[in-house]
This record gives C-alpha cells, structure tokens and sequence, in this order.
C-alpha cells in the first residue's frame, strides 16, 4: 500500500509499505494491506513504517490519519524524525 | 556646469549603487524562488486538510459548538497585520499597515476609540509602524520571518485562537499580502476567527463508510484549530513570497534608474570633457596667433 506523510512544511515519506503502527488517540493500531476506510486521531508517538526494505519510524506530535483504498495519508503538524 | 572632478566621483558613486541594487535583486530573486518553494510545499497539506474535513463533516454536521465558531457581539478585536522585517521593496509594508488601518478606520472604529483594538505584527516593519501610531501591539511573534516555518507561525495562530476561545478578542482577522505574481501583490483581509461558514462542498456526500476512530466529532474538533493555523500559515508564506517579488521589482526598477543617470551624467561629463579641451586649443591657437603675429 501507498503511504504518505505530510507536514505543512514538506513530505516526510512516501512509499510502499507492507504494514504501519500509528500512536493513536485510543491506543496504538496496525494498518495492513486491504484496510478498511478509515479515518483516525492520532497521538504523540512514533508512527513505524514497515516496508520489504526496511523499518523507518516517525515520530509525530499529533496528528490525522486517512486510510482508503491501500492509500495511507498522515497529516502531521510536526516531525519529529 | 560642474566640474569634472565632481561629475566623475557622482559617475563612481552611482556605479557603486548599481552594483547594490543588482546583487540585491539577485538575492531577491533567488529567495523569491525559495518562498515560492515553500508555498508549493505547504499545498499538499492543506489541500489533503480540506479534503478530510468535507469527507469527515459529509455525515456529520460540522462541529456547531466549537469554541472557535461562536459568532459573538463584537466589543474586543484582534487585527495580525503581516509585513516583512525590512524595507527596500517598494509599497510592499505601507500597503499593508494602511490596509489595516483603513479596515480598523472603517468597520472597527467604535472598538479603536474604545482602546479595545489590538495588533498582532507579524515582521518586524508592521510592529515598528503600529506601535509608532499608538497602537497596543503584541510583539510576541514579530520575528517569524527570521527563520519562516510552521512550529514558529503555530504558536503565533495558537495565541489568537486561545485569545478567542477564552474570549479575550471577539473577532480575529489577518491582513496580509497575497502573492499573485512577481510584480503583483494583493493586498487581502481574512477573517480567521470566528469561523467562516466554509461553502457546502459540492458532491461531496462520501460514498465510502469511514471507521471514525474515536468518532467523527473529535476529528472534526481536531481538524478544526488544524485548518485555522493553516489559514495563518499561508497568509505568512505568501506574504513572504510577495515581499521577495515587491523587493525584485523595486530593486530591478532601482537599477534601471540608476542606468539612467549614469547615462545622463556620461553625457555631461563628456560635454564638459569635450569644452575644457576645446577651450584650451582656442587658447593653443590663441597664443600660437599672437606669436606669429609679432
């Protein structure tokens, strides 16, 4: 699936991923290939990029996460990398 | 007419200026290109925003007691005037404070009279301005443009939206330039508090069924003081862009000016030039005369 991050300053990461850990607001979550719509909060934390080259973690203060159609768009107002 | 001496050093001093205003329009240029940069990198985030809140607030009706929505009487009123830090561009900062002085002179003229106008300046020339006339000016956030990024304008927006939401201005508006192009600056008023009932977006009933987590109304309460800051960051970063153009084209028609002078001063040195040494054959010739005359 297509991730995305994005700052207003600039674009954190793009690229295929196989699964994404996000610090939500409730608690911590998975994304995986062929999620459902999704739309969530997130908290300050470490979003954890997980793809075939590799692991990359983010760490984000607060945040949106959109999930729809393999396509994971995160809006973050700062990275924290 | 001058002398030469003196017309040479005006030609030297003038040259000298040339060169400054020509390196300065080059730096301009090449920062202009930067701020430009910036606005396109800020796009993809406010456009996604904006996408989010119409596909969140499709179902849901968009959040009404939000603290930043309440329209109250207007008694306290807080004016963020963008500027720059420095001059040399032109009409650029005196259209912005006299924008913002028509605007208070014009719709918020009972409040001013009352004390209860305040400015937040944004760049440096906008603070020196109001506080010259009077004004209570907030200069907390004077300095973004030092290093313009969206940590140090977010807690420029989160001081306003506090300042509304805890009921401490009524009203919350921007005034800044926009950039339209390198020559071209318009000259803009925003209200960014309370909120402006954004146009229903058309279509835009999602077909899809979002898992809101933890439920829509808290993401739009999230999303919310998102796209205000926003509001703010973009005012600030066109505002920046403007200032590089207005800077650009001033300097570039300094230079021009400068072209011209040293064109018209060219001339009367050369004239001047040309009379001493036709003056001293006359005297050559003169004198030649008068000794083959004897």
């Amino acid at each position: 699936m297509q991730v995305e991050i994005i700052t207003p300053d600039r674009k954190v990461f793009t690229g295929e991923a196989t699964s994404v850990t996000f610090p939500g607001s409730e608690g911590q979550f998975q994304v995986l290939n062929d999620h459902a719509p999704l739309v969530s909060t997130l908290a300050r934390g470490p979003i954890v990029v997980q793809s075939a080259a590799g692991q990359q973690s983010f760490t984000v203060d607060g945040g949106v996460v959109e999930v729809l159609r393999n396509k994971v768009l995160v809006l973050a107002e700062a990275v924290i990398v | 007419m001058a002398s030469l001496k003196e017309v040479r050093s005006r030609i030297a001093s003038i040259n000298s200026t040339q060169q400054i205003t020509k390196a300065m329009k080059m730096v301009a240029a090449a920062k202009l290109r930067r701020a430009q940069d910036g606005i396109t990198q800020m796009r993809p985030y406010a456009q996604k925003l904006s996408q989010m809140l119409s596909t969140v607030s499709a179902g849901a009706e968009l959040a009404a007691d939000s603290p930043y929505k309440q329209a109250r009487p207007i008694e306290r009123v807080l004016l963020i005037v963008v500027t720059a830090d420095r001059g040399l561009c032109g009409a650029f900062n005196t259209n912005a404070i006299k924008a913002a002085i028509s605007l208070i002179n014009d719709r918020y003229a009972a409040q001013a009279r009352a004390g209860n106008v305040e400015i937040m300046a944004l760049g440096k020339k906008g603070a020196e301005a109001f506080v010259r006339r009077g004004f209570r000016v907030n200069t907390k956030h004077v300095n973004v443009f030092g290093s313009l990024n969206f940590a140090t304008v977010r807690r420029a927006a989160e001081e306003a939206m506090d300042g509304f939401a805890s009921g401490r201005y009524d009203v919350v508006d921007i005034v800044f330039n926009e950039f339209k192009n390198v020559a071209t600056q318009i000259i803009r008023t925003e209200q960014m508090l309370p909120i402006v009932a954004a146009e229903a977006p058309a279509g835009a009933t999602s077909a899809v069924n979002y898992l809101f987590e933890p439920s829509e109304d808290e993401i739009i309460t999230e999303l919310i003081p998102k796209t205000l800051k926003i509001q703010l960051f973009k005012a600030t970063l066109e505002s920046n862009a403007s200032f590089y153009g207005a800077q650009m084209t001033a300097m570039d028609k300094a230079t021009e000016n400068a072209g011209e002078l040293l064109k018209e001063l060219k001339l009367v040195y050369n004239r001047t030039r040309q009379a001493a040494i036709t003056k001293e054959i006359l005297e050559i010739v003169g004198g030649a005369e008068a000794l083959a005359a004897e």
